[in-house]
Parts: structure tokens; C-alpha cells; sequence
């Protein structure tokens, strides 16, 4: 069944198709969340928040808008930096580093998940810094590009090439 | 339009990482509609973003797509509804499990410190005890430091009381310190007095024969070692002790003389 019945079964509420799609994109997602968060109980109880205010907007989903794995990256970071905006968050996590998802994969230690977590780790040991940062701002916290080149202090028109530079240099290591 | 320039202008990566604009998302969704080439650079780097992505993720749950489902009404049957029930049953008698074993535990140690309690006072009473022994001996050893002093002193006069008569197998022994007007009566050679009758101490001077009392030796039984001070102010010549019946006599008994001892003349 291709991606596009999937989602359009999901949409449709086939509890089927959103188990598919759970099995897809909850690794990825859950990575995002926690990479954010820093912080294994709370990444939980996001996935299941982000999981279920997908199910409940699948409406609001269209593929013209964008990728479905996009879609829900957006829900999954937006829930993510509501909840370390919140109250609650900030009491508990006042010290909280800007840590970037290098440090994660570099502390990891329960390395013998279905991601050949390893391997990618000693590859995003290689990747440059400057692609480190980009990536980290782009795809894990959803900086646009403006946001991007300010934090980065680079021009706007950079941003573009470099990240296409930083994204091809990690499918050469993963051979995609 | 030229789609290797379009790729590689980068603006697909954004695509995936969902921070193009809504008008540039429509416009490259129409194009991977028309170039096979860009929708799969697309999947491409979807692929890549996933890897990575899931790279970081710490250790997924079993039951995360389960709470999710219950969450969105997708479990209509009553096992996983009564589910987190019994979850909190078991926390429940888990709880109380502990609750018992704390308690059990509590009573336990209240109990050892109890006994150790006791047994710490059993202790004390046996340490006063053992105190109360050796104050004891050490006044037994006091007084017989004295008595070993008052024997060795120049001053004083040892005289020997033999059986007499029938009594030959007693004996005593006075010690005579002239200066205090003292003497120390060591009875241990006499056996003990019969019911109703005690032994009397007499002070002697035999020309005339003429005796003296120094009063009856009336603890003698109770007296650990027979050891009796008793004053004399008389000039004896000689000690003897009789046998009296109790409160004493005011003459000797002279059939129950046991012994008799003559002061030596010089001392």
C-alpha cells in the first residue's frame, strides 16, 4: 500500500492505517521530541499528545501542503516547545543546556534499536559543525530560514545551499 | 525548468524540514507530481531526516500505541479499558504489602530494642553487683593489709593461747598493743560455741591468780575471720578463754577453759 492510501485511509479513521503510520514515523518522532525536551517521561507524554491531535486534525492534512512525516515533525516540535515554555517545565528544567542532538547520539548507550544508531553516530561524528547547527536548527527545533541565518549569523541565501550540502554529505554516510 | 538546478538549489531539504511557505510547499508538491526524479530526491532526503531523527530517540514504550489508541476511542473492548483498574489494584496491594511489611518490620525492630533494652539492664545490675564484690574485697584485703600491719608491728605483743585439758586441739592467739591498749583476738582455732553459750575473753595476773573479764565474744559465728578487737587496760600476765553460758559470767568457768597463754615477760 503506497504512502498516499495510508494516509488517506488514516484520514478516514482506519485504525489500521494509523498503526502503519505510528510504526513509521513514532522512532523519528519520539527522537525529535526528546531532543527538545531532554527528558524521557515528558517525551512520552508527548508522543501520545502529538499521536492523538493527529488523529483528531487528520482532516487538516493535505499533501499539497507537504510531506506527511513534515506534518507531523510540525505537531511534534510545536507540542514539544509549547511544553518547555510552560510553567511546570521550567520549573522543573531551569538549567536546561541548548544541547544539540550530537551530544544525544554521543551519551547514547542502549545503542541496539532498529536504527543502526551506531553507525550514525560515528557518522554525525564526522559531519562538520557548521552542518551539525544547521541541521539541528532546521529539521529538530523548525527554525525557518530567517531564524536560521540570524542564530547562525549567515546570510539568509546560505542557508539554503549549505543545509543541501549537509543533508547530502549524511546520505553519503548512510548510503542513501 | 531545469530540475538538476532545482535540486540542487536545496529548496527540497527545506521541503522535508517543513519551513517553506505554504505557496513554495504547492509549488513543489506540483513539481514531484511531474519529475519522478525530484519526488524520489525527496524521498531520498525524507529517508536520511528519518534515520537521523530516530537516532536520537531514547527507548520506545510497547504501550505508548496502546495508551494512544485508548486515548483517541480506537478500543472499544473492556480488557484494555479495565486495564490501568487493575494497574492501580496492584499499586493498591503493593502498597499495602509494603504497609504490612514496614509494620511487621517496625514491631520487629521494637521488639529487638526491647529485649536489648533488657538486656542492657540485666548487664548494669550484674556490673553493680560485680562493683559491690570488688568494693567488698577490696575492704577483706584493707582489712587484712591492717591486721597483716598491726601483726608485724615491734610494738606488739603475740601471745599464743594453747588447749587446755580437754580442749587440746584449740587454740587461739592474742595480739596485745600495749599502746592503744588493744588487743586483736585471732579465734580461728576454736570451734564454734554451742546453742546458748558463748566464749569468754579472760585477762589474768597470776600472783594471785586473779581474772579479769574483756567481755564475751558474742558475733563470733558471724565473724568471717575471727579476728575480735577488744580493749584492755589491765596489766596481764596471762589470757585464757572459758566457755560461758550467754551474757557471760562474772567468774571464769574453769572446767570450760579451752585456752590459756602466758604474756612472755619482756615483749
Amino acid at each position: 500500500m503506497s504512502l498516499e492510501t495510508l494516509v488517506l485511509q488514516f484520514q478516514k479513521k482506519d485504525e489500521s492505517a494509523f498503526e502503519a503510520l505510528y510504526h513509521m514515523y513514532q522512532e523519528s518522532i519520539r527522537g525529535v521530541i526528546f531532543n527538545i525536551v531532554r527528558d524521557e517521561a515528558i517525551a512520552e507524554e508527548l508522543m501520545q499528545d502529538v499521536f492523538v491531535k493527529a488523529w483528531q486534525k487528520s482532516d487538516s492534512y493535505s499533501a499539497a501542503k507537504g510531506r506527511f512525516f513534515t506534518w507531523l515533525l510540525n505537531i511534534a516540535r510545536n507540542a514539544s516547545i509549547d511544553k518547555t515554555r510552560s510553567k511546570d517545565f521550567k520549573k522543573g528544567k531551569q538549567n536546561l543546556k541548548v544541547d544539540f542532538f550530537v551530544d544525544i547520539l554521543q551519551n547514547k548507550t542502549d545503542l541496539n534499536r532498529q536504527t543502526d544508531a551506531i553507525g550514525l553516530k560515528a557518522f554525525v561524528e564526522k559531519l562538520a559543525d557548521k552542518c551539525k547547527k544547521i541541521i539541528e536548527l532546521l529539521y529538530f527545533k523548525g527554525f525557518t530560514q530567517k531564524e536560521a541565518s540570524e542564530t547562525l549569523e549567515i546570510p539568509i541565501g546560505t542557508i539554503k545551499t549549505r543545509n543541501r550540502n549537509c543533508i547530502n554529505e549524511l546520505r553519503q554516510m548512510l548510503d542513501i | 525548468m531545469n530540475v538538476k538546478e532545482y535540486i540542487a538549489s536545496g529548496i527540497l531539504e527545506l521541503y522535508v524540514a517543513g519551513v517553506l511557505s505554504e505557496k513554495e510547499n504547492e509549488e513543489v508538491y506540483a513539481n514531484m507530481i511531474m519529475h519522478e526524479e525530484i519526488l524520489n530526491e525527496v524521498l531520498k532526503i525524507e529517508e536520511a531526516v528519518l534515520k537521523l531523527t530516530s537516532g536520537v530517540a531514547p527507548a520506545s514504550y510497547e504501550s505508548t500505541l496502546k495508551i494512544i489508541k485508548e486515548k483517541i476511542g480506537l478500543t472499544p473492548d473492556n480488557d484494555l479499558i479495565s486495564l490501568p483498574e487493575s494497574k492501580i489494584n496492584w499499586f493498591n496491594y503493593v502498597g499495602w504489602a509494603a504497609s504490612v511489611i514496614l509494620s511487621a518490620g517496625l514491631i520487629y525492630v521494637m521488639i529487638s530494642n526491647n529485649d536489648l533494652k533488657e538486656h542492657i539492664e540485666t548487664v548494669e545490675t550484674e556490673k553493680e553487683f560485680l562493683e559491690q564484690q570488688i568494693e567488698l574485697a577490696q575492704d577483706d584485703l584493707k582489712e587484712a593489709e591492717n591486721l597483716l600491719a598491726i601483726m608485724r608491728d615491734k610494738d606488739i605483743i603475740a601471745v599464743p593461747l594453747a588447749g587446755q585439758a580437754a580442749f587440746q586441739d584449740t587454740y587461739a592467739k592474742v595480739y596485745w598493743d600495749k599502746a592503744t591498749n588493744a588487743i586483736y583476738l585471732d579465734a580461728q582455732g576454736l570451734p564454734e560455741p554451742p546453742e546458748g553459750k558463748v566464749y569468754q575473753l579472760w585477762s589474768l595476773t597470776l600472783n594471785p591468780l586473779t581474772p579479769t573479764s574483756l567481755g564475751v565474744i558474742a558475733n563470733f559465728e558471724s565473724d568471717d575471720n575471727k579476728i575480735f578487737t577488744i580493749e584492755n587496760p589491765n596489766a596481764s600476765e596471762a589470757f585464757g578463754i572459758t566457755l560461758e553460758p550467754e551474757g557471760g559470767s562474772p567468774t571464769p568457768t574453769m572446767e570450760q577453759l579451752y585456752t590459756l597463754g602466758v604474756v612472755s615477760s619482756s615483749p
